[in-house]
């Protein structure tokens, strides 16, 4: 009874989960197009104005709108978030899937070094990077890309090293397929699936990092805020006592990242059914 | 009636040794990253060294300050200096704080532990009552509640919560203190204010670290409910709680306490947030200022120092999963 439930429930809470992620995005990707925000445009006189039915979030410290702010440091994070997330997909997946194929003493080295790059802290790693290169938007998405390749590498290992004891390798093999033909042509298209899930599973851990480094100080440029700066540039007005600053940005971060992580959820039980997720709200 | 059981001691202590040989090297080639990175980038340790009076400073100091530095020798020469330095106890000078960074990290280091060592023991505390409540009974409205919750706080970034709960605890309900260590204007540090300064800041960490221990137990339970030594002492007439904190919980457990040592990485990371949002004086606030002022010899320590914490925490991991399992050993 209670599993049937639960069963229908998650159904529901998929179907919730995509609409909002789509309803997000779009409005991430379009509103910009409608809605022009002029970063500078300041309205003291409208200033730090709570909720209401004008402002739906309130207004900033200098009078600007919060729901059209959200919406512009959304479609930052998102942004830094793709792209970074991309990147790392790539950096483990070629890493990975070397490691796995090529076997032997390359192997163990690609391994030494994926534990190696573990045994740091990954926000701490990340801040040292983008201390040392910052400032702009390419350290950030490297200082990701370069803490979060890690998992990816060792998922697709794992990956190519199941495949290739398949037989259709094998036959490959004997049949005279190159080393390299073999690699592209049978194991990384097997691998594709695991990576993409992957990807999409790392996008939230990338916006997470983004808005983490922003909100030390460390980010994005002011003129270009993400939702981490938000939160960071609202301490002022929340140690006044305004609230809605700090509240909605937050909101914005933890939305999509819930929405991915239960499609995701869904997803990866499409890929193996017998292990039953548990990621589902 | 349960059979002695003795701690393999010598076993235990051979592993450790053998990971403190292998961390010697891993940590020798941390340093050296660091150094490769800190040369690859535009960041000029002259320039760093004159502050802000390096603005108006002429070409021939800075050239001055850079030979003085050694800062146009390669990194490799650098590293290597700074290591043996290093190995006699002497890590440098930090600009931003003003005072030797081995100084400065000894003065810190024990708030950073305090903060986490009781935000910690918070979080397996209270994640093991709520898993184990949830696991009960799992698809019941307890688990899916506590469930969400747990998912909802994983998604929450910790700076957000702790400035949340800054606004509703120390301003709106004027109950706690804010931040720091003490309240502004004393100079004495006292353990009452510690403790009520501690507040805040634990609890916030803790609640980042929850989620995660909530669904493993939650996993752990309830799969423990499912098996057959479970199923056995429901057979044999014993109460649910016995069945559900002396079977289940027992077995549910182990696996979770053994991961306990590899949350190390996590708990740094919700450290250099919490502590940063409630001004507290540990290491962790102190390598974001390093990190905004680019002060490299106290970021390059403090990278070092925290490399250490996750490769002890691996093994203690490590040694609490042989211990748990006899099978697994202790030959890793």
């Amino acid at each position: 009874m209670a599993e049937t439930v639960w069963r229908t429930g998650r159904a529901t809470g998929v179907r919730v989960s995509a609409a909002l992620l789509a309803a997000v995005v779009a409005a991430a990707l379009l509103v910009p197009l409608a809605v022009p925000l002029d970063e500078q445009a300041v309205d003291l006189g409208a200033k730090l104005l709570p909720p209401s039915w004008s402002h739906p979030f309130g207004t900033d410290e200098v009078g600007r709108d919060l729901l059209l702010r959200c919406v512009y440091g959304l479609r930052v994070s998102l942004l830094v978030g793709v792209v970074a997330a991309l990147a790392a997909t790539v950096i483990g997946t070629a890493v990975g899937a070397l490691a796995g194929a090529l076997g032997g003493w390359a192997d163990r080295v690609v391994m030494r070094i994926v534990d190696l790059f573990s045994s740091v802290p990954h926000l701490l790693l990340g801040v040292f990077v983008v201390a040392m290169f910052r400032p702009g938007v390419w350290p950030v998405i490297a200082s990701v890309a370069l803490t979060h390749w890690l998992s990816t590498a060792r998922i697709v290992r794992a990956e190519v090293l199941s495949l290739r004891s398949r037989p259709y390798i094998d036959a490959a093999v004997s049949g005279g397929a190159s080393r390299r033909r073999v690699l592209v042509r049978h194991l990384l298209p097997g691998v594709l699936p695991q990576a993409g899930l992957a990807a999409v599973l790392m996008v939230p851990h990338a916006i997470w990092h983004e808005s983490a480094l922003s909100f030390l100080g460390l980010g994005l440029p002011a003129h270009r805020a993400s939702l981490g700066a938000m939160v960071q540039s609202a301490r002022g007005s929340l140690l006044a006592g305004d609230w809605w600053p700090t509240l909605f940005p937050g909101l914005f971060i933890i939305v999509p990242t819930l929405a991915i992580a239960v499609l995701a959820g869904a997803w990866r039980e499409r890929l193996n059914p017998r292990r039953r997720s548990e990621l589902t709200l | 009636m349960t059979a002695r059981t003795t701690v393999p001691w010598g076993p235990m202590a051979r592993m450790a040794g053998r990971r403190l040989l292998a961390a010697v090297p891993v940590l020798a080639v941390v340093t050296f990253g660091v150094f490769a990175v800190a040369a690859a980038s535009p960041f000029d340790p002259a320039k760093a060294y004159a502050g802000s009076s390096g603005l108006g400073a002429g070409q021939e100091v800075l050239a001055q300050l850079r030979e003085n530095l050694g800062a146009d020798r390669p990194f490799t020469a650098r590293w290597w200096d700074w290591l043996t330095a290093a190995l006699h106890g002497d890590l440098g000078r930090s600009a931003s704080l003003r005072q030797p960074v081995a100084q400065a990290i000894a003065e810190r280091i024990g708030w950073s532990a305090l903060l986490c060592g009781v935000a910690f023991a918070l979080a397996v505390i209270l994640g093991t009552a709520l898993g184990v409540l949830a696991g009960r009974r799992r698809g019941g409205r307890f688990d899916r509640a506590v469930t969400s919750l747990s998912y909802v706080l994983e998604a929450a970034p910790p700076f957000w919560l702790g400035l949340l709960a800054i606004w509703f605890f120390a301003l709106r309900l004027g109950a706690l203190p804010a931040g720091g260590l003490t309240d502004t204007g004393s100079d004495t540090i006292t353990a009452g204010q510690v403790a009520s300064h501690l507040v805040l800041p634990a609890a916030v960490l803790a609640v980042t670290q929850l989620p995660w221990f909530v669904l493993y137990v939650r996993q752990g339970v309830g799969d423990a409910l499912t098996e057959d030594p479970v199923r056995g002492a429901r057979a044999r007439g014993l109460r649910e709680r016995t069945v559900l904190l002396g079977h289940a919980l027992r077995s549910g457990l182990l696996p979770v306490l053994t991961l306990v040592g590899s949350r190390v990485p996590e708990l740094i990371t919700g450290a250099l947030l919490v502590e940063t949002v409630f001004s507290w004086p540990g290491i962790a606030s102190a390598t974001v200022e390093a990190a905004t002022s680019v002060d490299f010899p106290l970021l390059a320590a403090l990278t070092v120092l925290a490399t250490a914490a996750v490769l002890a925490g691996n093994l203690l991991s490590d040694l609490l999963y042989g211990l748990a399992d006899p099978r697994v050993g202790f030959d890793g």
